[in-house]
Parts: structure tokens; C-alpha cells; sequence
């Protein structure tokens, strides 16, 4: 990795944040970028110098995070990196989120964003040496003035000490900013560490918990007016005509711009701004998808899955192999679109100057979303400053490469001529398209004698997420988006099936559709982990020691499994009423198995108590992985119990939480959280925890009732 | 012109007398604190206090406010129930993404200020308005807990 240390005059030049002191920034390591062309206009060879680390010579530390904190905790944990090799405390350090430039790119994926549960393990090496890298400048200062050897000089707490010398590192910063960096630097031994391993408490609770953490919402400054756009009801629609005189009767409303998305009314505050759309008289061109019709749309996948796919994975005879059955399953599963639904509803504040543009806004992707403005606004993407406050959560919403959100916040700055905040009603973001797609999965299995696979031919029907992605060319190949069959494909259950056939269907249709949580392992794992437990069911053979017995070659799965079978005490008796069920699934790197404790009571059903254990390799801070597996469970189970987006008449049936119910404190079951103590590949731990918890509550509604819940949501199907 | 009284101030806001007390709060008051989350009070992210009350600020207009005491999240660190909440929160790590804080904080305050030992079931109650969507939900039970054992 190459390594830089700028010096004050270029970082004065290039950076408003701070003067002075010593600053270290990285070139982006080429090798790790498996990108073929990175999307945004910047060159990222020729990189912009800015910095991860700031040490002032008023001994203030700041980190510059290179992804964004939407509640997954890198606000803590990216800086704990940083704080190991410098050898300071965590409360001294600074933090902020980085501006977009290309220098941020995320280390695998050669563009700024935040997403993949990547964040530690992607930025475990850089973020390490950025604070090894300055320890070491900052020794090689002392020692030169002290007339030392660096090998003479310790630290400690943000002091180089030799003998009864001490001076801090803000005394240090300015030499130190002068002096040639080594082209390495060694690391520490993890028998060292003070800090990456220990249980962290989150260094961004303070601000959140008394009202003065600001989120994009929350941006405030004279001459700021807020907007309210009205969209068209139907995908692709257009608008027709409008009649805006009662609009602009509402106290407070200032301007009604038309934009390509619609008609933003721009007020004073929100309040006028929303009660001027409500007076708005719209006439909408309904465009082709006027009729889309869920229920309609799953007999078109149906139709499309009885012809042949394109082909994601395939062994053996997968069709003649049935002839030697002992068993067969065949089973069709169906899930829903989804909203991502963040608590803070999307918002974006554009404030456009003559040679430059300031934006406000809570997202995944800064270099995606300054691009987009800047070619909206004809400037080049260095004129668009991106200003990144906390997320009010994400799950992917936050990170979309079609940047509707600021391009349209953009537009309706533009044609307001003035700056303007952009707000999206809960209404405006359940509607609004960029779902989970829905997804239908038609399965036959063919199990021999002893009830093992010995046949298995799955086809998969749902949109692609990653076509039209600065991914897609990496992440499709052969007709195959690899986020639709992921978790199915490459599941070892199949790969272990000696005869079997994956293929995929791939309608084209206007909704759009999106990453969320966990992307296609968030239906895959339901689909795979509830087959599993039918063909348990089907061979007379407990689901614990079924799994065990296929994945008997894949250690990480089996530990995670067994950890979380002992900690559940699978095989105990229970309370009258309640039953267990299990899943396992591997997703973005990380093993995640969880028991699931569910009753049904007249139709109800009620979780208990979920046991979930992970492997994920070495863990930086367990307080936020714990936190996470807690997160990512409440996550799944809110989409399996209820959730449900739903189209009638070409238009969005679901319009706020009323309709498209999320999970709440009575219905939350007790959660428990067990590690694998590991030392293996690293894995993600934002999106992990999500996959099995549908099919853990599904196997187990299974148990209680002898219903096999194979359509997504549960919602009233047990009543 | 109103009169609220907020936070133990006397606020003079030009506001129409429908207002959300939500929007009179952080478009004209300039207190952000108070969080936008659904305007509809299925999600708890704008509650606050109306004599001590917790409502949702979002459906709430300012001339139900008119002549009672406002209290918002910015006051909680000036309260001491809310204090022993804002402290319990810290305690056991349970804001993620934040944004729905506010309110729970104010609702879990509300509640203690009225039940200094709260069952599991009154907490689900008085809880049970506010949405998490970062699933927070164990740790807020266990912080009121907390909180409540440090106020006995």
C-alpha cells in the first residue's frame, strides 16, 4: 500500500477542515479494486490527498471515516483500528465522516460506499496503519529532536516517552508532518492489543440519546426552504397537467417547480410545504404499468419458472436421477417486495453556489450521489462538496446507484434557485419503489433411501438488483445476477447434491428494486434453510442432526450450528405450547445458525426467545457485533411476521406503518448472542443475522402446527 | 403569534394555529431534537411531553400547547428521571442509528416519572408506540430496568 504524508501546505490547499498538524492519507491499492471501471468521473489513480488521521499540534485527533455510520457502529469500531497502533484512548479521538473523493474508495470495491457488511474487515489493514503509520512519524520526530534513537522512544496515551522526557503528540505534529514516511510500517502483534477484541461501548451515544446528533433531517441555515415533491402514483407514470392556484393560496409556500420526478412545492417550513402538495390538482399520465397486479405478477413468474433458465449452477443428471427416488418434494415459495422503511424518512439538502454545490445528506454512497449532482448541475464532481451527517439507518435504502433522492433534491434546488431541503413523507418512501424484489422459487427434490439429496432442480424467478449497477458487470455473468441465486447456488447443500440444476428467470419490470439487508440471502436463506427441514421431515430424521450430517464438510457452518444448538439446549423439553426451529446460513462471510422458540396461540404467532451464534472470524469490538446479531434478527423477523409490499391497479397498496406494519417492543423476543471464538477469515456482521431468522420462526411455527409456511409473510396464514 | 411555553421558556412563534407542535418545534423553534418519522403517530419518533404527558408532536397542534409546558429531549439532561434514562441508555449501549431516540427516551422518562418499578407488560405498553427500526428494542427494556433501580 502506498503511503503519503502531505504536508500541511497541500492539505491547507485541499481540505477546509483543519490546518495545521500532521496528516496521513493512502493511495487506493490497485491489486484489492476488482471493479472494472470505477463510476464516478474522478480518476482514483490520481488521487486527491486527504486523510484518515489528523493529529493537530493542539493535540486534538481526528479520524475521517471512510463509510458511513447508519447504526451499525463503525463510528466505534473504525476508529478503535486507528486507536490501537497510534497508542491513544478512544475519548480522545475525533470523528467525522470523510467528504466523497476518490481517495476514500473502499478497499475491494474501488468506489465510496458503505454496504456488503464490508466496513472492518475491508478497512482492518488501512485504518491500522494510518495510526502505525503516524506513531511512527510522530517517534521519528521525538527522537530527532531529542537527539535519540526511535528504538529509545516509547508511547504512551498520545506521548512519546525517553527516559524522563515526555512530549505529545500535538507537540510532535508539525516535525513530524516534515519528515519522509517509511514504506512500512510494522503492525502490531495481536498478542499486544488493548483494544481491538475488547467490548467497546459506542463512541456516538452521548449526541444520540440528548437530541443533538444531527442527521440529514436536522439540517438547518438561514435562507434553507424545505420541499415536498408529488411523484407519480404509477411506475413510469408522467405528469399530464397540474392546477396549482389553491397551492399557492397555502400560507408559507413560496414556489411550485416542476422536475423530472413530479412538482416540488417549496415553502417556508415542511408543515406548508406538505399542505401545498395536498392542495396540488395533478393529472398523471399512467404510462404502461397502469395494471401491475402482485398477485398477477406471481403467475407471470409461475409461467415463466415451467420454461428453462438461465443456468447458475449445475451437476449430474438432475432430471433422470428422480427415476431412482426413494422420496420426492416439490414445493413453490413466494416472497414479497419489500420497503426498506429507515426510521428517518430520505431527505437531501442542495445548496448550489456559482462554482460549486454543497450537499447535505444521509447516505451510503457519497461519490455515487456527488457524480450524479454534479452532472445534473454541469459542474465537475470536485465542485460538489458532500457533507455526510448521521444516517437515520440505511439497510441499503441509503446506497442507491440510481441517487433518486439527491438527484431529485438536486433538480428541485435547481429549478427553486435557492437552496432547498427535500423531504420524503413516510408515505413518499413506502411507496416509492426501490424494494427487495419479489420472488418466486419452484423446488423438486429427490431424496435416496437414508432421506439424503440425491437430486435437486431449483428455479428462481425475481428482478435483478444489480443490472444497471456500477456492480453489474462484475456481479452478472451468463444471465446470472449472482445477489438473486446467492445462498441457493453456492449453498452446500446443493453443491453436495451429486445430481442437481439452479437456474434463474429474470422478469423485466418498471418497479424499481434495490439491495436490502442482507439482499438475496434475505429469501434465499428462507427458501433453502425451510427445504432443508422438509426433507428432514420427509426422511424421519431430526432437522439438527440432518444438518449436521450435510454439512459435515463445512466446519464454519457446523460450529456456529452446534453453538447455538447447545446454548438453545436443542432437544430439551419446553413450556407447554412452544416448539423450536433452526436455521444456519452463511452470508457475506459470516456463519450464522439460530433457534428460534415460537408458540401459535388461535392463529397468533408468538417468539420467545431467539438463540443465535456466529462465526465471523476475528471480532473487532463484540459489544457491536452483539448489537448487530440483535439488530439484523429484528430486521428479518419484522419482514417475516408482516412484511409485505403489495401492488393492485398498477399502484402501491402499502402507504405508512399503519399498512405496512415493522416489529415493536410487545412483540420482541428475548435475544441471546453466542461467538464463535475464531480466528478465521473475517466476515461482515451487519446484514449476517438476517437470513436465518425467517426460516428458524418458520421451521418452528412447523413444529407447533404441521403448517409449512412457504409463502412470506406469515401474517394470517396460521388463523 | 402563540405563546408556548417549551422547556420552561416562553417561545413567541409565528405559527398557524393547525401546526403540528413537530413542525412549530424544529422548522421555527429551530429544535431539531424531536424527530419526523411517520406524521401520523404510528412511530414514536416525535414524542415529547405536554404536562408531563407523552403525546405524539406530529398530530399534536400547537394550539393544544397554548397555555401548558412543552418538554422536549433537549431538556431531558435538566430532568432527573431523564438523566437516570439518558445514563442507563449509555450503560447498555443501545442506540444504533439514533434517529428514533428522542422518542423513546421521552416515552421510557414518561413512563418512569409515573411507575418507579415497571413489569415487562408495562413496558411493552408504554413502549410499544415507539418503532426501532435497528431493532434496539431488548436493550431499551433492559435500560428502563436499569434506570429504575437506580431511581429507587
Amino acid at each position: 500500500m502506498e503511503i503519503k504524508n502531505i504536508s500541511r501546505r497541500t492539505f491547507l490547499k485541499t481540505s477546509a477542515f483543519i490546518a495545521g498538524g500532521l496528516v496521513i492519507a493512502f493511495a487506493i491499492p490497485h491489486a484489492k479494486r476488482f471493479m472494472n471501471k470505477a463510476p464516478a468521473d474522478g480518476d482514483t489513480q490520481n488521487f486527491t490527498p486527504n486523510a484518515f488521521l489528523h493529529i493537530g499540534n493542539d493535540d486534538t485527533i481526528t479520524v475521517l471515516l471512510a463509510h458511513s455510520e447508519m447504526g451499525q457502529g463503525i463510528w466505534t469500531t473504525l476508529p478503535m483500528l486507528i486507536a490501537e497502533e497510534l497508542d491513544v484512548e478512544l475519548k480522545r479521538i475525533r470523528i467525522e465522516h470523510a467528504p466523497a473523493a476518490p481517495v476514500y474508495a473502499h478497499t475491494a470495491y474501488g468506489l465510496q460506499i458503505t454496504g456488503g457488511s464490508t466496513t472492518t474487515w475491508s478497512e482492518f489493514d488501512r485504518y491500522r496503519q494510518a495510526g502505525a503509520m503516524s506513531r511512527t512519524l510522530l517517534v521519528m520526530a521525538a527522537a530527532k529532536r531529542l537527539g535519540v534513537s526511535p528504538e529509545q522512544c516509547r508511547t504512551e496515551n498520545g506521548i512519546v516517552i525517553v527516559g524522563d522526557q515526555r512530549l505529545t503528540y500535538g507537540e510532535l505534529a508539525d516535525d513530524a508532518a516534515k519528515l519522509e514516511a517509511p514504506a512500512e510500517v510494522p503492525l502490531r502483534n495481536p498478542s499486544q492489543w488493548k483494544i481491538i477484541g475488547k467490548a467497546t461501548k459506542r463512541l456516538d451515544s452521548r449526541e444520540k440519546i440528548d437530541g443533538s446528533a444531527i442527521f440529514g433531517q436536522d439540517i438547518q441555515f438561514e435562507g434553507l426552504k424545505t420541499a415536498v415533491v408529488a411523484r407519480s402514483p404509477y411506475f413510469k407514470g408522467k405528469l399530464k397537467s397540474f392546477d396549482d392556484t389553491a397551492a399557492k393560496q397555502v400560507p408559507g409556500v413560496i414556489k411550485i417547480v416542476e422536475i423530472p420526478t413530479g412538482i416540488a412545492v417549496v415553502a417556508d417550513n415542511f408543515w406548508a410545504a406538505r399542505q401545498g402538495r395536498d392542495a396540488l390538482k395533478i393529472e398523471w399520465d399512467v404510462g404502461p404499468n397502469a395494471n401491475l397486479d402482485s398477485e398477477q405478477m406471481f403467475a407471470d413468474f409461475r409461467q415463466m419458472a415451467s420454461g428453462k433458465g438461465a443456468v447458475a449452477s449445475a451437476a449430474g443428471r438432475p432430471d433422470s436421477a428422480f427415476n431412482q427416488a426413494s422420496k420426492t418434494i416439490k414445493a413453490e415459495y413466494t416472497v414479497p417486495y419489500l420497503a426498506h422503511s429507515p426510521m428517518e424518512p430520505l431527505n437531501c439538502t442542495v445548496k448550489i453556489s456559482k462554482d460549486s454545490c454543497d450537499i447535505w445528506t444521509g447516505t451510503q454512497a457519497p461519490g455515487l450521489e456527488q457524480a450524479a449532482a454534479a452532472a445534473i448541475l454541469g459542474m465537475k464532481p470536485e465542485q460538489v462538496n458532500i457533507h455526510t451527517p448521521f444516517l437515520g439507518g440505511g439497510f441499503g435504502r441509503r446506497g442507491n446507484p440510481a441517487t433518486d433522492c439527491v438527484s431529485e433534491a438536486t433538480h428541485v434546488a435547481k429549478a427553486a434557485g435557492m437552496p432547498v431541503k427535500t423531504i420524503w413523507t413516510r408515505e413518499d418512501d413506502v411507496k416509492g419503489g426501490y424494494y427487495r424484489p419479489m420472488n418466486l422459487h419452484q423446488v423438486k427434490i429427490a431424496l435416496d433411501a437414508a432421506g439424503n439429496p440425491l437430486a435437486w432442480q431449483h428455479t428462481c424467478v425475481g428482478q435483478s438488483i444489480m443490472t444497471g449497477t456500477p456492480f453489474e458487470a462484475y456481479m452478472i455473468k451468463d444471465g446470472v445476477d449472482a445477489t438473486s441465486v446467492e445462498g441457493v447456488a453456492d449453498s452446500p447443500y446443493i453443491k453436495a447434491t451429486p445430481n442437481h440444476l439452479v437456474d434463474l428467470h429474470t422478469p423485466k419490470i418498471d418497479v424499481p428494486v434495490l439491495w436490502w439487508r442482507s439482499v438475496g440471502h434475505s429469501q434465499n436463506a428462507f427458501i433453502m434453510e425451510s427445504l432443508i427441514d422438509e426433507m428432514a421431515h420427509a426422511a424421519g430424521r431430526d432437522p439438527l442432526e440432518y444438518r449436521r450430517h450435510l454439512l459435515k464438510d463445512h466446519p464454519r457452518h457446523l460450529a456456529a450450528l452446534n453453538l447455538a444448538a447447545e446454548k438453545a439446549s436443542w432437544g430439551s423439553p419446553l413450556p407447554a405450547g412452544v416448539f423450536r426451529g433452526l436455521a444456519v446460513h452463511e452470508s457475506f462471510g459470516s456463519y450464522v445458525a439460530e433457534v428460534a422458540e415460537v408458540s401459535v396461540v388461535n392463529g397468533k404467532v408468538k417468539v420467545h426467545r431467539v438463540v443465535c451464534a456466529i462465526d465471523c472470524g476475528l471480532v473487532v469490538n463484540p459489544e457491536s457485533l452483539a448489537a448487530q446479531m440483535e439488530s439484523g434478527i429484528v430486521f428479518g423477523l419484522s419482514a417475516a411476521l408482516s412484511g409485505k409490499i403489495s401492488l393492485k391497479n398498477g399502484q402501491i397498496e402499502q402507504t405508512n406503518f399503519n399498512n405496512y406494519p415493522v416489529l415493536r417492543m410487545s412483540q420482541m423476543p428475548k435475544v441471546e448472542v453466542h461467538v464463535v471464538p475464531s480466528t478465521d477469515k473475517m466476515g461482515g456482521a451487519g446484514e449476517p443475522a438476517t437470513p436465518p431468522i425467517a426460516p428458524a420462526v418458520t421451521n418452528a411455527i412447523f413444529a407447533a402446527t404441521g403448517k409449512r409456511i412457504r409463502t412470506l409473510p406469515i401474517t394470517d396464514q396460521l388463523a | 403569534m402563540l405563546t408556548l411555553n417549551i422547556n420552561g421558556q416562553e417561545r413567541q412563534l409565528d405559527v398557524p394555529e393547525d401546526m403540528p407542535i413537530l413542525w412549530a418545534l424544529r422548522d421555527v423553534a429551530q429544535m431539531t431534537g424531536t424527530k419526523f418519522g411517520c406524521g401520523m403517530a404510528q412511530c414514536g419518533a416525535c414524542t415529547i411531553h405536554l404536562d408531563g404527558q407523552p403525546i405524539r408532536s406530529c398530530v399534536t397542534p400547537v394550539s393544544a400547547a397554548v397555555g401548558k409546558k412543552l418538554t422536549t429531549i433537549e431538556q431531558m439532561s435538566n430532568d432527573p428521571v431523564g438523566q437516570a434514562v439518558q445514563s442507563a441508555w449509555q450503560e447498555l449501549d443501545v442506540v444504533q442509528c439514533g434517529f428514533c431516540q428522542s422518542g423513546q427516551i421521552m416515552a421510557a422518562t414518561a413512563l418512569l416519572s409515573q411507575n418507579k418499578s415497571p413489569t415487562d407488560a408495562d413496558i411493552d405498553t408504554a413502549m410499544s408506540g415507539n418503532i426501532c427500526r435497528c431493532g434496539t428494542y431488548p436493550r431499551i427494556r433492559a435500560a428502563i430496568h436499569h434506570a429504575a433501580e437506580k431511581l429507587a
